[in-house]
């Protein structure tokens, strides 16, 4: 009742120390929240329209555009015994799960998967936070990887599984995961890059493997990548939001 | 007389506004349509609530930038920052190129609701979400920003299908030929009265017309411009703004506009008559000031 009575005056008011009370309360509330967050579906939908699995293409940068210092965000180094043990062979050892709604599952070493055809690209990664970095990616198309594995008709996404514990959690809830839909995920820019600027992936940007999605943000693109799994849908996973930050707040899509 | 029949035959067949009489016998016109004052009051709640998120957006990266790439190493047009002092104060910084500003208290370092020392760019009082939450921020941002383009777009179709922008809102010759008295007559704070008072003084029309063409277009088509989706099917608007973080720039630099506009606007409202030019937006009944009597 009190509650009500501080978002209704709050609301009348419209300014001042009141109003913005009002409007943490509002933005704590559950209805409002999904109020709010139903603007994705339009920016999503919006983006889809135009937006489809081969075509258009990220904008590609020139050598010369190459940022000297590209921020490492979010984990710069998986403190895991298992990370530890693969980086000290320079992840000789690693076996990428490809499993899931696939009709065969795979496990990849870091030679065999450079030894597919590769692509590479130099494009603008652009942080949530709002800062932009050019870099160059060399990787594996992540559709090449999927078309191998044969996704059975039912997946609908795909979810990257990775050794960073961005939260310390003892049960796993702090793992970083992400998701994206098929669409993003056949895009011929849409690859496990295991190269930047023309180095081995240097372990603050998420070595050995990190997905780039071009047309989304960076939190979308999964650093420390050890598993790929073809899901029907994402409510089981974590809290059920499709990511680690989606889980905390941020939308699933992440394409403004 | 007969100059007058003439003008008030051109005033109808140019869609003159509705008149009645007050019991005063003031004359009161019908200035706003409904539309008008609906779209117009979407606007104030959407451009408050995105102003205020957009500024909790910033300060998850308190700088500007200019060209196609920047972050927390490369050169920056602006920053804010706090900087912590040997005895355990601190100062906010605002830098303008080269040139930093001691904002503290307001920008960089400021006292939170609490009364504790916090060191974000834009202070509690004027982000939403109050407390620090780019997630939240950009939820509210995104909604209204939605809710602001659409409103937009409904009005900008009103506007010429009513023709509203091409009767009320359009410089005329005469206008412009005028606007060094409109200009003097701003300076000097006097009002139009009688017939004149019927129609918006020319600056009044720049105004609007720079704000509705120009300003707001503007922000919606920088605030794209962020978007790495959009950017792939519409790169020309890289090109258009010189790269994503100009393109940030100038969305700070068009909303600062914007709030300039929305103060001289609100002044304007106060000098010119608070109780009339609330009753004409809320009501859209203008009551016209008669001619000076002296003036006989």
């Amino acid at each position: 009742m009190t509650r009500d009575l501080l978002t209704r005056r709050a609301a009348l008011l419209g300014a001042g120390g009141l109003a913005l009370s009002g409007c943490d309360q509002l933005s704590q509330n559950q209805t409002f929240k999904k109020l709010l967050e139903s603007a994705e579906n339009l920016s999503l939908g919006g983006q889809r329209l135009v937006l489809n699995s081969s075509t258009p293409l990220a904008l590609e940068y020139q050598q010369s555009d190459i940022s000297r210092d590209f921020k490492a965000n979010g984990t710069v180094k998986p403190d895991s015994a298992d990370y530890s043990r693969l980086a000290m062979t320079q992840f000789a050892d690693l076996r990428l799960k490809i499993d899931g709604l696939v009709k065969k599952p795979l496990s990849l070493s870091l030679d065999e998967i450079k030894a597919m055809p590769s692509r590479t690209q130099i494009t603008r990664h652009d942080c949530v936070e709002g800062w932009s970095a050019i870099g160059q990616w060399t990787g594996v198309p992540l559709g090449n990887l999927l078309q191998s594995a044969e996704l059975m008709p039912n997946a609908k996404y795909i979810v990257f599984r990775c050794a960073d514990d961005l939260e310390q959690s003892r049960d796993g809830s702090g793992l970083y995961y992400e998701s994206i839909d098929l669409i993003d995920a056949f895009h011929p820019q849409t690859i496990m890059a295991y190269a930047m600027n023309g180095q081995p992936l240097p372990v603050p940007h998420g070595a050995p493997l990190r997905l780039r999605v071009e047309r989304q943000l960076g939190y979308k693109m999964a650093k420390y990548v050890m598993r790929i799994e073809a899901v029907e849908d994402f409510a089981k996973i974590g809290f059920g939001k499709g990511g680690y930050w989606e889980d905390r707040g941020y939308e699933w899509y992440a394409g403004i | 007389m007969a100059v007058d029949i003439a003008n008030q035959k051109i005033a109808v067949q140019a869609g003159a506004p509705a008149v009645r009489k007050t019991r005063s016998g003031r004359e009161l016109i019908y200035r706003h349509t409904l539309f008008v004052r609906l779209t117009h009051w979407i606007n104030v709640l959407c451009i408050a609530l995105l102003l205020m998120s957009g500024l909790q957006i910033f300060n998850a990266h308190p700088m500007l930038h200019w060209g196609i790439k920047g972050g927390d190493t490369d050169p920056a047009v602006l920053s804010i920052y706090g900087e912590d002092q040997l005895d355990g104060s601190a100062i906010g910084w605002t830098k303008i190129g080269g040139q930093a500003f001691n904002t503290t208290g307001v920008l960089g370092v400021f006292r939170d609701r609490d009364g504790f020392l916090s060191g974000r760019a834009f202070p509690w009082w004027i982000t939403i979400p109050s407390y620090q939450s780019l997630a939240e921020g950009r939820r509210w941002h995104f909604f209204f920003a939605w809710l602001f383009a659409l409103n937009g777009l409904a009005y900008l179709i009103y506007g010429f299908a009513a023709r509203h922008f091409q009767r009320d809102l359009a410089p005329t010759r005469l206008d412009l030929r005028n606007i060094g008295r409109s200009l003097l007559d701003h300076l000097r704070f006097r009002h139009p009265r009688g017939e004149a008072a019927k129609r918006y003084n020319v600056l009044q029309k720049l105004a609007y017309m720079t704000v509705i063409f120009v300003l707001l277009p503007l922000m919606i088509f920088s605030g794209l411009t962020m978007s790495p989706g959009v950017d792939s099917v519409a790169p020309w608007l890289l090109d258009l703004f010189g790269g994503r973080q100009s393109a940030r720039t100038i969305h700070f630099i068009t909303a600062t506009f914007i709030v300039l506009f929305i103060l001289v606007h609100l002044v304007e409202v106060l000098l010119s008559g608070v109780f009339n030019e609330m009753r004409s937006i809320l009501t859209g009944w203008f009551a016209v000031k008669p001619e000076k009597t002296d003036a006989h």
